[in-house]
C-alpha cells in the first residue's frame, strides 16, 4: 500500500479524531540526522547564504549548547533528544517552479486534503475570481508557491520566503533579523536562530496599506523533521498589514519539536495585525504523539502611535509554550493580545503574553480565553511591565477559563510590575464550567452534545473570534468544535 | 400522539412522579394545572430527556414510538419542543445564531437540507415580527440580560421557527404582564392545528382564557388527580387546589 493510503487507513481507524492526519511521500533532500556545527553549515550552504548569516547561525548554535532548558512553564514532557531529529528537509523539485503549474501536484493535493482548499486552494491554483488572499506556502522548509506577488510588488510590498529575502534584500534582513528576539533570548529561539530553514518575510513600505490579507500555511511533512520557521515582518512608517498564519500537521507517532520565531517591527504610525490559527497534531487520546510547539513571537512597536495586535486560536499541539508579546517603545503605541487556547485529552498549554510599556501613554489590552477538557492542563501566564518612563500607561487584562469535566485544570499566573505611579493596570479573571442546564437547553433544541459544547465554547470565545479576519473566523469556529470532540458524554 | 402510562420518576433518589397517566391525541391542546412542587417541571424535563430524571417505572410513547430510550436531541428532531419555565442564558451566542444552529441541527437529523443564511432569515423575520422581537434582540446573546417577557417570547419564537409536532410549555405565562401574555398566547394559538399536539403547563387559570384547552388535568403529588374540560380550570380557580389532590392522592 502506498504510504499515503496506509496513513489514511490508520487515521480512519483512529476514529477520524484528527481529521487532517496523513502523510505525502514527496522525497526529501535531507541532511543527516542530528545537530552539529556541520549541520548548521550544511543548512546555510544549501541556502547559499552570505557569510554574515552563517556566522550569526554559528554564534547562536554555540550559545545554544550552553543554555539550559526553560523550566518555569507548567508543562511536563520527557527530555528532548536533539540528536534524534533531522534539521533540514525539502520537497524535491529540482529547479524552483516558475508558476503554480509547475508545483508538484502532490503538494496541491495535500492542501486539498487538509480542507484548506476552500478559497485558498483556488488562490493557490490561480482560479479566476478567487479572493485575494496571498499565500506563501511553506511546505516543510522551502517555500514552493507564491501568488499575487505582482500585485503586491506594484505597491512596493515584499512578501516572500525569508530565504529569498536574504538573497534579494539582504540589507533589510540584516538590519532587523534578531533585533526583536535576540538569538540568545531563550533556548528555543536560540536553536531556531542556528537552524531555521525558512519562513516568511514581509516588508510594507511607508504609507502603504496592504490591499489583502497575507497568509501562510505551515505544515510539517517529513518524518522526524523539527520545524524551525523564521518570520520577519516590517511595517514602515504609516503602513498597515494583516497577516494570518494557519497550520495543520499530518499524523505522527513521535513527538516533534516545533520552535518558530516570529519578529514584528512597527515604525511610526504603522499597524500590524497578526492572526494565528494553530492546529498541529495534538497527539491521541492518551497523549501519544503530537507536536511540541515552542514558539517565540514578539513585536516591537518602535514608532510613535504604532500598533501591534496578536490574535491566536490555539487548538492543536500536545504541548504549547507560547507568549506573543509587545514591546511598546514608541509613545502612544498600542499592544493587543487576543487568545483562545483549547486543550483536550492530554494536551498541555502554557501560554499568555508580555506587554512591556516603555513609551509614554502606551496602551495594552489582553483578552485570554482558556478552555480545558479531558485530562488537559492549561496555564495563562502574562506579564505586564510598566517602565519608569511610561507616563500614563494603561493595561486592561481579562482572563477567563472554562472547564469541561472535572479532570482538567486551568491556572492563571499574572505578573504585574508597575514602576510608574501614573500607570493604571486592571486585571479581571473568571473560571466557569459549562452547566448541565446549558447543555440540556441546547440538546432540547436539537443539538448533539458535541454541537452544544462547540456552540457554548464559541460563545465564550466570541470577543477573541471577532478579532479574526472574517474569512478565517469561519474555519476557526469549526476548529473549536473539532478540537473538543469527545469532551462530553 | 403522546401517551404516558403509569409513569414513575425519581430525582436525587426521591420519587416525584408517582404513577402518572395521560394521553394527548394530535390536534388537541391539553392543560396541566397544579400547585407549586406538584411535579409539573419534573414531568416536562422527563419527557424532554434531561439527565438526572430517572424513570423507575412506566412507559411513554410519542408518535407511536417509545420516547424514553431516546436522546434529548432525538426527541427534539422527532418534533418534541419544550418551552422552559426558566430559559437558560448562553453568553456570547447571538440569539439568531442559536436559532439557526438549532433549526439546521434538527433538519440534519431528519435528513433534510440545511437552510442557508438567506432562507433562514426569511423564515425568522416574519415570525419575530409577530412576536414583537426586534432585530436588535436577535443579535443579543441568548437570554442574557433579557427581561422575563423577552425570555418567554424568545421561547415562543424558537418554537415557531422549529415548527414542532408537539409543544410542551412549562409555565410560559409566569412573570408576564397582560400585554406580554397576549402576545405569547397569540403566538401559541397561531401554531394550533389538526396535526399538532400541545400540553400547556400552568399554575394559573388566566392563560387558559387566551389559550382555550380541549382538556384540563390537575396534577398533585406526582399524579393526575382530576381531568375535565375547560370548566375544570374555572372550578379549580374557585375552590383552590386543596379540594383536589391531596386527600385523593394519599
Ligand atoms: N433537581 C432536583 N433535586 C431535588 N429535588 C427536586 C429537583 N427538582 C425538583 N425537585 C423537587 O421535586 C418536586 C417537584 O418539583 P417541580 O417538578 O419543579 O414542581 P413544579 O414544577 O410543579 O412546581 C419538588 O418537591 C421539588 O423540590
Ligand atoms: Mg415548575
Amino acid at each position: 500500500m502506498a504510504a499515503t493510503a496506509e496513513t489514511i487507513q490508520q487515521v480512519k481507524e483512529l476514529g477520524d479524531r484528527y481529521k487532517y492526519g496523513f502523510s505525502t511521500d514527496i522525497e526529501s533532500d535531507m541532511a543527516p540526522k542530528g545537530l552539529s556545527e556541520d549541520i548548521v553549515r550544511f543548512i546555510s550552504a544549501k541556502k547559499e547564504e552570505p557569510e554574515w548569516l552563517l556566522e550569526w547561525r554559528l554564534k547562536a548554535y554555540r550559545h545554544w549548547l550552553t543554555m539550559p532548558e526553560p523550566e518555569w512553564a507548567f508543562v511536563d514532557f520527557p527530555q528532548i533528544d536533539y540528536q534524534d531529529a533531522y534539521y533540514y528537509a525539502a520537497p524535491k523539485t529540482g529547479d524552483k517552479p516558475k508558476s503554480l503549474d509547475e508545483v508538484d501536484p502532490k503538494l496541491l493535493e495535500t492542501y486539498a486534503k487538509l480542507g484548506i482548499p476552500l478559497r485558498e486552494q483556488e488562490v493557490l491554483a490561480g482560479v479566476e475570481g478567487a479572493p485575494k488572499v496571498a499565500v506563501d506556502a511553506v511546505f516543510d522548509s522551502v517555500s514552493v508557491g507564491t501568488t499575487y506577488k505582482k500585485q503586491l510588488e506594484a505597491k512596493g510590498i515584499i512578501f516572500c520566503a525569508i530565504s529569498e529575502a536574504i538573497q534579494t534584500h539582504p540589507e533589510l534582513v540584516r538590519k532587523y533579523l534578531g533585533s526583536v528576539v535576540p538569538a540568545a533570548d531563550n533556548k528555543h529561539s536560540c536553536l531556531n536562530s542556528a537552524v531555521f530553514t525558512d519562513g516568511s518575510f514581509v516588508y510594507i513600505p511607508k504609507g502603504v496599506r496592504c490591499p489583502m490579507e497575507l497568509s501562510t500555511y505551515f505544515r510539517i511533512n517529513q518524518e522526524n523533521t523539527g520545524q524551525f520557521e523564521r518570520t520577519l515582518i516590517i511595517a514602515d512608517e504609516g503602513s498597515y498589514v494583516s497577516y494570518l498564519e494557519g497550520c495543520t500537521a499530518p499524523m505522527r507517532d513521535e513527538n516533534q519539536l516545533h520552535a518558530a520565531v516570529v519578529e514584528l517591527i512597527a515604525l511610526d504610525d504603522a499597524e500590524i495585525k497578526y492572526s494565528t490559527v494553530q492546529n498541529w497534531y495534538p497527539g491521541d487520546e492518551n497523549g501519544k504523539g503530537g507536536i511540541y510547539n515552542f514558539v517565540t513571537k514578539r513585536g516591537a512597536c518602535r514608532g510613535r502611535n504604532s500598533k501591534i495586535s496578536w490574535t491566536q486560536v490555539e487548538t492543536g499541539s500536545s504541548i504549547t509554550w507560547k507568549y506573543p508579546s509587545c514591546i511598546l517603545q514608541g509613545d502612544n503605541s498600542v499592544g493587543e493580545f487576543y487568545s483562545v487556547a483549547i486543550t483536550n485529552n492530554r494536551q498541555q498549554a502554557d501560554t499568555g503574553t508580555k506587554m512591556i510599556h516603555i513609551g509614554k501613554n502606551t496602551k495594552s489590552t489582553i483578552i485570554s480565553k482558556g478552555i480545558s477538557a479531558g485530562h488537559a492542563n492549561q496555564t495563562y501566564r502574562g506579564l505586564v511591565r510598566i517602565q519608569p518612563g511610561a507616563e500614563g500607561a494603561r493595561n486592561y487584562t481579562q482572563c477567563d477559563s472554562l472547564l469541561i469535566g472535572d479532570k482538567c485544570g486551568a491556572h492563571t499566573v499574572p505578573y504585574i510590575e508597575a514602576k510608574n505611579s501614573s500607570a493604571r493596570v486592571e486585571h479581571e479573571a473568571t473560571t466557569s464550567k459549562i452547566s448541565d442546564e446549558q447543555l440540556f437547553y441546547c440538546r432540547q433544541r436539537g443539538l448533539s452534545d458535541e454541537e452544544a459544547v462547540a456552540l457554548i465554547v464559541n460563545g465564550f470565545c466570541r470577543e477573541v473570534m471577532r478579532e479574526l479576519p472574517m474569512e478565517f473566523a469561519v474555519e476557526a469556529t469549526k476548529l473549536v468544535g473539532i478540537s473538543l470532540e469527545g469532551s462530553v458524554g | 400522539m403522546l401517551k404516558i402510562e403509569n409513569l414513575h420518576v425519581e430525582v436525587d433518589g426521591k420519587e416525584i412522579i408517582r404513577g402518572l397517566d395521560l394521553e394527548v391525541p394530535k390536534g388537541e391542546v391539553h392543560a396541566i394545572m397544579g400547585p407549586n412542587g406538584a411535579g409539573k417541571s419534573t414531568l416536562s424535563y422527563t419527557l424532554a430527556g434531561r439527565d438526572g430524571y430517572t424513570v423507575t417505572d412506566g412507559k411513554v410513547t410519542f408518535r407511536g414510538r417509545d420516547l424514553l430510550d431516546r436522546e434529548p436531541e432525538e426527541r427534539a428532531a422527532d418534533g418534541l419542543f419544550l418551552g422552559f419555565q426558566y430559559p437558560v442564558e448562553i453568553p456570547g451566542v447571538a440569539t439568531l445564531t442559536f436559532l439557526k444552529t438549532a433549526v439546521n441541527a434538527v433538519r440534519r437529523q431528519r435528513g433534510e437540507a440545511e437552510y442557508d443564511a438567506m432562507q433562514f432569515m426569511k423564515l425568522v423575520r416574519g415570525k419575530a415580527k409577530d412576536l414583537n422581537i426586534s432585530d436588535e434582540m436577535l443579535k443579543r446573546p441568548v437570554n442574557v440580560g433579557f427581561s422575563g417577557g423577552e425570555k418567554k417570547r424568545n421561547e415562543i419564537l424558537q418554537m415557531a421557527v422549529l415548527d414542532p409536532a408537539f409543544c410542551l410549555l412549562d409555565e410560559t405565562d409566569s412573570g408576564l404582564d397582560i400585554d406580554a401574555l397576549k402576545v405569547v398566547a397569540d403566538g401559541v394559538n397561531a401554531l394550533r392545528g389538526p396535526e399538532r399536539g400541545m400540553l400547556i403547563i400552568t399554575h394559573y387559570q388566566r392563560l387558559l382564557d387566551h389559550i382555550v384547552p380541549d382538556r384540563v388535568h390537575i396534577l398533585a403529588e406526582g399524579r393526575i388527580v382530576e381531568s375535565g374540560d375547560k370548566d375544570l380550570a374555572l372550578e379549580l380557580e374557585k375552590k383552590g387546589y386543596a379540594s383536589f389532590g391531596t386527600d385523593r392522592a394519599a
